[in-house]
């Protein structure tokens, strides 16, 4: 028994943080949301250099044999950054349901892949700057094209619809639901990283705006504010490493869905929070706080709704025959 | 496999070792459930199945052996939690004693203190009070007043003084609690902790009943109450130090195991089986209170492994006591919910004889006992956060 990451995994996120804070850090969304996708573009190549896209790929298959709990800590640290792209659909989506050719090239980083699966993640993310649009349904994948660019609150998301351009190759259903729960399970540790980031940054304001005489930190309203959020983020924590750890087993949906719900709700009130204790400022679109605020909000209706995974958990939970079979 | 690799597997004594508390306590617990601990009668049971417990070696399994214990580690001391509270064992009497004072005994007190004490508060002969509150100080706990004064003759000290909200205190045997030794000294210096019997001249216990009626905490009144100086724990005048260690602990892993949700969670999951119809809404009230439960059960065992590669938890410890305190009384209200018009019932013709209200009542004082949530929340604030002290009128010292 050992509920706390390892010296390597801290290590890994470290690597991460310096590699995207190199790369121009919270640069790179503004860039993205303006249009400019070489730096975007620059961070995923250099990341695909360092194994980072084969992540949770079998070493066989030329990727780096990580577990589900190096994915979070890696999508924590993307979260933590704002890092835009489909990160979540080629790196834990995509790779055990396309074919060795473009696995290989996700790996590499010579693929963008991005995905729509219908009922669960409607639009797809960035088609227009992805080499592959997939639709993924629960026994089969096909390649797609893009309908019209839609905006997003989130300006680093462009999104569309997707219609598919060939006739389907059939897949194991439950290849295609773990591949599904790997990137639901990355989608909790990005709103996690996200909503680390939005405490971080409102405790680093409370500390420095002034207003009567004192630090606006010094005030409990906004003490106990904060502190709620470092609650629900410490407890949203250990279910995205449980998840990780059932990732695959009969418990996965269940604990992956317990993952998205607990990490969207506890960012959801760290951006809430954050904006508060930034007051106006946290409401313009010049401070990156809104970088965090937007793509948690993003993120909430994106890989199944919390509405999904709550009656996910409770056909699991609440089914009169066994805590582990879902109700038919 | 690396051991370094994040796990929750068990060993197979670890295993074993549940297998035999599950055992026992299935042979063990009584089938009805023993009346309220907070009545004369109920304490009396709670204080037999206590001794029963003893019998069995189950009442303090992570103490070393030569005090009753068994030397289990921190894993097997989950593990047990999980076992009692999911065979509806009865709640523990003792647990002043063996979850606050002791960790301090074993740290700050003599050997003699140790070998007086510990053996006792195993099998429910020394059940012990809490007196920490005074009628002026509940979380300003160190602007108490109650005073100790010096009897050199005699060996020991005069305490004089109230306390109040002391839990267990109309049917315990001691109390343990600070007083202010040095009246020249301010604050948290110059204060004494003492372990004092309940039935010593000039004790008078004045029961208060709680909200639900019944009377699990007192008034103490102290007058001209004589302390031999073996019944100081620590130092004189360091009684403040010594007190903050009890305080880490009720707010950290002892007090609340993750076997208590997690048992109450299985219930009201059962009573939605039943109940679901009048109220149709609290699915989600019910699924929540299960991955919560479960976000406490799993943060835990990442607290345990903090603990075993020898770190600490510190304020860490306030961010765990907010949670639970406040997942205490979501899931019991879940119950309440359903339960609809039946919720306000006690007694044989209420559902589980009234349980769920009572367990209600009992969870709203979470928020309140142990430090109140408002304090554990500037804790979390300024220790955790590095949120300025200050602003808000509190004494900084």
């Amino acid at each position: 028994m050992k509920f706390v990451i390892s010296d390597e995994q801290r290590a890994l996120a470290e690597a991460l943080e310096q590699i995207i804070e190199g790369a121009g850090g919270t640069g790179v969304a503004r860039a993205w949301a303006a249009g400019d996708r070489a730096p975007g573009q620059e961070l995923w190549a250099h990341l695909a250099e360092l194994g980072m896209l084969g992540l949770c790929i079998d070493e066989a298959d030329g990727g780096m044999g990580g577990t589900p709990v190096d994915l979070v800590v890696a999508f924590e640290q993307l979260g933590y950054h704002a890092v835009p792209g489909p990160y979540l659909e080629s790196a834990a989506l995509l790779p055990d349901l396309v074919n060795p050719a473009i696995r290989e090239g996700l790996i590499d980083g010579s693929v963008i892949a991005t995905a729509a699966i219908p009922g669960l993640l409607t639009y797809a993310l960035d088609s227009a700057s992805s080499t592959h649009s997939f639709i993924v349904n629960p026994d089969s994948i096909s390649l797609a094209k893009a309908g019209e660019p839609i905006g997003s609150i989130d300006e680093t998301r462009t999104l569309s619809e997707l219609q598919a351009t060939e006739s389907a190759t059939t897949l194991d259903e439950q290849l295609v639901a773990t591949a599904i729960d790997r990137a639901t399970l990355g989608c909790a540790a990005v709103l996690l990283g996200a909503g680390e980031r939005l405490l971080h940054e409102a405790v680093e304001y409370a500390k420095i705006r002034r207003q009567f005489g004192r630090a606006i930190g010094e005030y409990q309203a906004l003490k106990h504010q904060l502190a709620d959020v470092r609650v629900a983020l410490t407890f949203a924590r250990p279910l995205i490493n449980g998840a990780a750890l059932d990732l695959g087993s009969p418990a996965g949906p269940r604990s992956v869905s317990a993952a998205k719900v607990a990490a969207g709700d506890a960012a959801l009130l760290a951006a809430r929070v954050a904006l508060q204790v930034h007051g106006a400022i946290g409401y313009t679109q010049e401070h990156d706080l809104s970088l965090w605020i937007t793509r948690v909000h993003a993120l909430l209706g994106a890989w199944g709704t919390a509405r999904y995974h709550r009656n996910r958990v409770a056909s699991f939970i609440l089914s009169p025959v066994s805590q582990l079979a879902p109700v038919a | 496999m690396n051991t370094d690799t994040m796990n929750l597997d068990l060993s197979e004594e670890q295993l074993a070792f549940a297998a035999e508390a599950r055992a026992w306590l299935a042979e063990h617990v009584p089938a009805t459930p023993l009346p309220s601990m907070d009545t004369a009668e109920g304490f009396a049971a709670h204080r037999a199945w206590e001794a029963e417990l003893a019998r069995g070696g189950w009442s303090v399994v992570s103490w070393p052996e030569e005090f009753g214990g068994r030397g289990a580690g921190l894993i097997e001391w989950v593990l047990f939690e999980e076992e009692y509270y999911r065979a509806g064992a009865p709640t523990r009497a003792a647990q002043n004693g063996i979850s606050l004072l002791a960790p301090i005994l074993f740290g700050h007190g003599t050997d003699a203190q140790r070998e007086r004490f510990l053996r006792p508060m195993t099998d429910g002969s020394l059940i012990w009070a809490q007196a920490w509150s005074e009628p002026e100080s509940g979380s300003d706990l160190a602007s108490i007043r109650s005073t100790a004064r010096r009897d050199e003759e005699r060996g020991g000290w005069i305490l004089n003084g109230q306390k109040t909200w002391s839990s267990r205190a109309p049917w315990a045997d001691r109390g343990f609690g600070l007083f202010r030794s040095d009246p020249a000294a301010q604050r948290h210096r110059g204060l004494t902790y003492f372990l004092f019997p309940l039935d010593a001249e000039g004790i008078t216990i004045r029961p208060i009943a709680q909200l639900d009626g019944t009377t699990g905490f007192a008034e103490i009144f102290l007058d001209d109450v004589f302390v031999a100086d073996e019944d100081v724990l620590g130092e004189p005048g360091d009684g403040w130090r010594v007190a903050m260690s009890t305080a880490g602990n009720e707010r950290g892993l002892s007090l609340r195991s993750p076997g208590r949700f997690c048992a109450a969670t299985d219930r009201l999951i059962d009573l939605w089986h039943t109940h679901q119809e009048q109220e149709p809404l609290a699915q989600d009230a019910v699924v929540d209170a299960w991955i919560k439960s479960e976000a406490y059960r799993l943060y835990t065992w990442g607290t345990v492994s903090t603990l075993q590669d020898g770190g600490d938890v510190g304020a860490e410890g306030s961010v765990n006591k907010v949670f639970w305190s406040e997942l205490d009384i979501a899931l019991h209200g879940t119950a309440l919910a359903l339960l609809g018009p039946e919720a306000e019932l006690r007694g044989p013709s209420a559902v589980s004889n009234g349980r769920w209200i009572e367990d209600y009542v009992f969870s709203l004082g979470g928020p309140i006992y142990a430090g109140t949530n408002e304090i554990q929340r500037n804790i979390i604030a300024e220790r955790l956060l590095g949120l300025p002290r200050g602003g808000d009128g509190r004494k900084t010292s």
